[in-house]
């Protein structure tokens, strides 16, 4: 064991939380080591319900009222901050601790400017009168890259969008010049290219500050990209750490190459390519397995090798790399993965053609927000049509338009010759109703918590007559459960009873079970865990690929899209950006919102990482009022002039399938090889 | 096999949600709030039942030997009023006035409330607005000054009794049902049923009501408590059930004039109210705490 020549300015020891109810007690993390260097960057990664978040706040020393530590020592500095007195602790919070949370609006006081608290942080921590404390925020402001610091100190917090609010989160925690800067899960609320630009700041600012960072994330790709060491946990346990590249680039657990395997990447679709799931779920704290906890999860378990010991040694694979793995030496890592067998092809007839569709909401006087204008495109049957972009592009109300949850206030949408843009779904007739179903977003209220899971899947089949009496539809019930692989007694459960995965298979059991032809998918995945995500993602592509059934597949992850889509429809703003098939929108000739989209996905490959990132300035304008020009115009690196900002930009056809909104002539639009590209630079926002 | 069975370990799942699940129930049993309360509650619930087989004097029957000293004996345990009715049996039978009057206006202030909550909840817009102001004014109304003025004037009966206290306490139940319904309504599985093309009736009783049901309980357990002080006050002020009915209210009134000789006589029926009415109070207070999510 090589030790680290420099002593560790955060050491973890052996490490136990507990958290103690008042009839048991839950054991959250039962022994953790692990240390941060002085300016290193160090990840903690897990699937949610590992521990990280309580880690972090432990180091803190902000259990709560239950949260104890049981065991073991956090050195800070040489300081031990386990059994540190109240007043101790707060001269180290704040000062050489800081932390970001995942929430900002929960960070900052709604009631106090920024300025107000922003000041505090000197004052407090190094004595500054409150003129200087001021100069000092306002420095910090400027650093993080918030315009127009005067100003924005007189703000309260919510006249700040949640981008801009995490940047003063951060410039509070670093105006206490703090040695380790706790960020958990820093960027999880905000769009993705705000989230490029969050992350590229933290980069910029650690080295200015020489700040040492724990990095706390589930997303592999921005763990790989912003820090120098990875510590893998599980339930509780760090089953594997490494240095970034070797970790991504030759991971030796293999949870850590199943969450990698997991994740979507940009270089193959689903033709070439599926997602390999993790099977069953994170063991409850009570329900920890004997020997290793991935034990049974895992392909190459091996009884008496992995469920012997007590506890398997965390040993070393390699200069700096650990892993808790009994068979390590014996497993190599091959991708098992098939492609999707594809069994019909897509046909060009149209399930369902959208045009020209636009909705406003009228908010008060003369003022009206666009959710969405001009919408044209269309889906043929079997094809999976993916929308895709930001918060409040409209995506989502498309959605509600197409199912009849919400009435569009202009234009058409025809389904078998019908056009229902304007029918609600109390409007519309029954066959109209089965010929649309829709998969939502949040597992946790797709379900009605008062019945069982069996229930809505029961009044479907019963309501739209597809089965005569209790038996068929019982019988039928049992097949649909079947087909997204859960047990038939899972229809008797109440939704608490089943996991996010499992609560999201029965929503798609539900939405397949009247034979639709047009699913509506709103960000289905989303809220899952990525290993979950994994297996989900690649259920609905089977069933949707045997049944032939046309997708709508909204979402935010361009790494998603590009591995399930057929066609993609970028949207901005309330309006269409481009349109085309998978492969035109990942190739090289697109718009330039796709192509900063493009570039804010994050690889967890350690040859690809250096993409070239496209940061755009500013953030979403509001819907209110738009500009009559290009709605991207405020955001664009590539802008023209005045023209993008008055005149609508024309619709470019570049091949049949493929359109491109935008002033910029075609030949201009090329990005030569941008998907893998070697350019080590990062273009500044013009 | 690109997607594996989530059948293995969700046995285990399933068994600790199981518990889980046992424990929300044990948890009220545990609560030693609820179970004093429930014990309370229950011991005035099985009074009442058992009154006529109880071997106890009629609550009308006077004892005129008793008149001159009305205080406790071995005949008269608890002593009599001032015309020698026995107090325990008029404490007991008038136990079954209470508890029958107050469950039955709060079942039906309930029935109306959920109703109009229902309503301005999940429609909103004008129909929300009519409801809503409406609501405004009755509880801007001095809920006495209403009693007396309603019973005054249609005089008292049970039936009566009840649609006062539906009028006074429809509106903060609607109040409440409106509030969990706009919370609820924008759930997806809500947005499931509709699209499954369910009716709006359907979507309030089966998919919106069952998940008001545990506030909608606790507060039910609240309102009774209040309406037996209601019942209380109205019997004090002489508009509860007619003589010689057994009245909780009306027996404190009764012996006002005798205060200072007998305190006892005030104080039995005073804290046979006290109790019933802390008794709901607990077990409500307890329901609240183990259904806390």
């Amino acid at each position: 064991m090589t030790a680290a020549p420099i002593a560790p300015l955060l050491e973890v020891r052996d490490l136990r939380i507990e958290y103690r109810g008042k009839m048991e007690t839950i054991v959250a993390v039962p022994k953790l080591s692990f240390s941060v260097r002085p300016g290193e960057s160090y990840g903690l990664v897990g699937e949610s319900g590992c521990g990280k978040s309580t880690t972090a706040m432990a180091i803190m020393r902000y259990l709560g009222s239950t949260g104890v530590i049981a065991g073991g020592s956090i050195r800070l500095e040489g300081r031990e901050l386990v059994g540190a007195t109240q007043r101790q602790l707060r001269a180290i919070r704040g000062r050489r601790i800081a932390m970001v949370y995942q929430d900002p609006m929960g960070a900052l006081n709604p009631v106090k400017t920024i300025g107000a608290q922003l000041n505090e942080v000197p004052m407090l921590h190094l004595g500054s009168t409150r003129a200087e404390a001021t100069e000092m925020a306002a420095a910090m402001l400027k650093d993080v890259r918030l315009p127009d610091a005067g100003d924005m100190l007189k703000r309260y917090p919510h006249q700040l969008s949640g981008g801009q609010q995490q940047r003063v989160v951060i410039a509070m925690a670093l105006l206490g010049r703090p040695s380790l800067l706790l960020l958990d899960e820093p960027t999880t609320g905000l769009d993705v290219t705000v989230e490029a630009a969050v992350i590229d700041l933290i980069a910029e600012l650690r080295r200015r500050y020489r700040t040492s960072l724990l990095f706390i994330s589930h997303n592999l790709g921005l763990i790989a990209e912003s820090c120098d060491r990875v510590g893998i946990m599980y339930s509780g346990e760090m089953v594997e750490e490494a240095p970034t590249r070797n970790l991504f680039g030759k991971p030796r657990h293999p949870y850590t190459q199943g969450l990698i395997d997991c994740i979507p990447d940009i270089a193959s679709g689903k033709h070439t390519r599926t997602l390999a799931a993790i099977p069953g779920h994170i063991p409850l704290p009570g329900e920890r397995p004997p020997g290793c906890l991935f034990g049974p999860r895992c392909r190459d378990f091996r009884a008496g090798i992995c469920d012997s010991l007590p506890e398997i040694p965390l040993t070393a694979a390699g200069k700096d790399h650990l892993v808790r793995c009994g068979r390590w030496r014996e497993i190599d890592r091959a991708r098992t993965t098939l492609p999707l067998q594809m069994s019909g092809a897509v046909s060009p007839a149209g399930t369902i053609e959208i045009s020209d569709v636009g909705k406003l909401y009228h908010i008060g006087h003369r003022r009206t927000v666009t959710a969405n204008e001009g919408v044209t495109f269309a889906a043929g049957r079997a094809e999976i049509v993916a929308l895709v972009g930001e918060s409040g592009c409209g995506k989502s109300t498309l959605a509600r338009i197409v199912t009849g949850l919400d009435r569009a206030t202009s234009g058409e949408i025809r389904m078998a010759g019908e056009n229902i843009a304007e029918l609600a779904a109390s409007q519309r007739p029954r066959h109209m109703l089965q010929s649309i179903q829709m998969i939502f977003q949040n597992p946790d209220s797709t379900l009605n918590p008062s019945h069982s899971a069996g229930f809505s899947i029961r009044r479907s089949l019963k309501k739209f007559g597809l089965r005569k009496g209790r038996d068929a539809v019982e019988q039928r019930m049992r097949e649909l459960l079947e087909m997204v692989r859960l047990s038939p007694d899972f229809a008797a459960r109440k939704p608490d009873q089943l996991s996010g995965g499992q609560k999201q298979r029965i929503a798609i059991a539900r939405a397949f079970a009247i034979d639709p032809s047009l699913i509506v998918a709103d960000e289905p995945v989303s809220a899952l865990d990525v290993s979950v995500q994994a297996a989900v993602v690649t259920l609905l592509l089977d069933i949707q690929a045997s049944r032939h059934t046309t997708m709508l597949f909204i979402s935010h992850d361009l790494a998603l899209v590009r591995h399930v889509a057929d066609k993609v429809v970028v949207m901005y703003l309330g309006r269409i950006m481009e349109k085309g098939t998978v492969d035109e929108i990942f190739g090289d000739t697109t718009h330039p919102y796709t192509e900063a989209l493009i570039s804010a996905i994050r690889s967890t490959n350690p040859d690809e990482t250096s993409r070239t990132r496209i940061m755009l300035t500013g953030e979403t304008p509001s819907p209110v009022n738009v500009p009559p020009g290009c709605r991207f115009a405020s955001r664009c690196h590539r802008k023209l002039g005045a023209i993008c900002d008055t005149v609508p930009p024309p619709v470019q056809l570049v091949s049949d399938t493929h359109e491109i909104a935008c002033h910029i002539p075609i030949e201009d639009l090329q990005v030569p090889a941008k998907i893998v590209s070697p350019a080590p630079k990062v273009r500044e926002p013009s | 096999m690109s997607v594996l069975t989530e059948q293995s370990g969700t046995e285990a799942r399933a068994a600790s949600a199981k518990i889980i699940k046992r424990r929300q129930w044990t948890r009220i049993l545990r609560s030693r709030t609820a179970m004093i309360g429930l014990f309370i509650v229950t011991f005035w619930v099985l009074a009442a039942l058992l009154a006529p087989i109880l071997p106890l004097y009629s609550p009308t029957e006077q004892d005129v030997m008793a008149m001159a000293d009305p205080t406790p004996s071995a005949t008269h345990w608890l002593g009599t009023d001032i015309l020698g009715r026995d107090q325990l049996s008029r404490l007991i039978f008038g136990a079954r006035t209470v508890l029958m009057v107050a469950p039955l206006s709060v079942a039906v202030a309930m029935i109306v409330g959920i109703t109009m909550g229902m309503l301005a909840g999940y429609y909103g817009g004008w129909i929300d607005a009519v409801i809503s102001r409406f609501s405004d004014v009755i509880l801007a109304f001095p809920v006495l000054v209403l009693y007396v003025i309603l019973i005054a004037n249609i005089g008292p009966s049970i039936i009566n009794i009840v649609i006062a206290t539906t009028i006074a306490s429809a509106p903060g139940i609607g109040r409440i049902t409106r509030g969990l319904v706009l919370g609820l309504k924008h759930q997806e599985y809500i947005a499931a049923a509709r699209l499954r093309g369910e009716s709006t009736l359907f979507i309030m009783l089966v998919e919106l009501l069952p998940n008001c049901r545990s506030m909608l309980i606790v507060d039910a357990c609240l309102r009774i408590g209040y309406t037996i002080i209601t019942i209380g006050i109205l019997g004090f002020l002489g508009l509860g059930l007619p003589p010689p009915n057994p009245d909780w209210g009306g027996m404190v009134k009764e012996s006002t004039t005798v205060l200072n000789v007998w305190p006892l006589m005030s104080l039995v029926p005073s804290f046979a109210i006290v109790s019933l009415v802390l008794g709901f109070n607990l077990l409500a207070d307890g329901l609240r705490e183990a259904w806390k999510p």
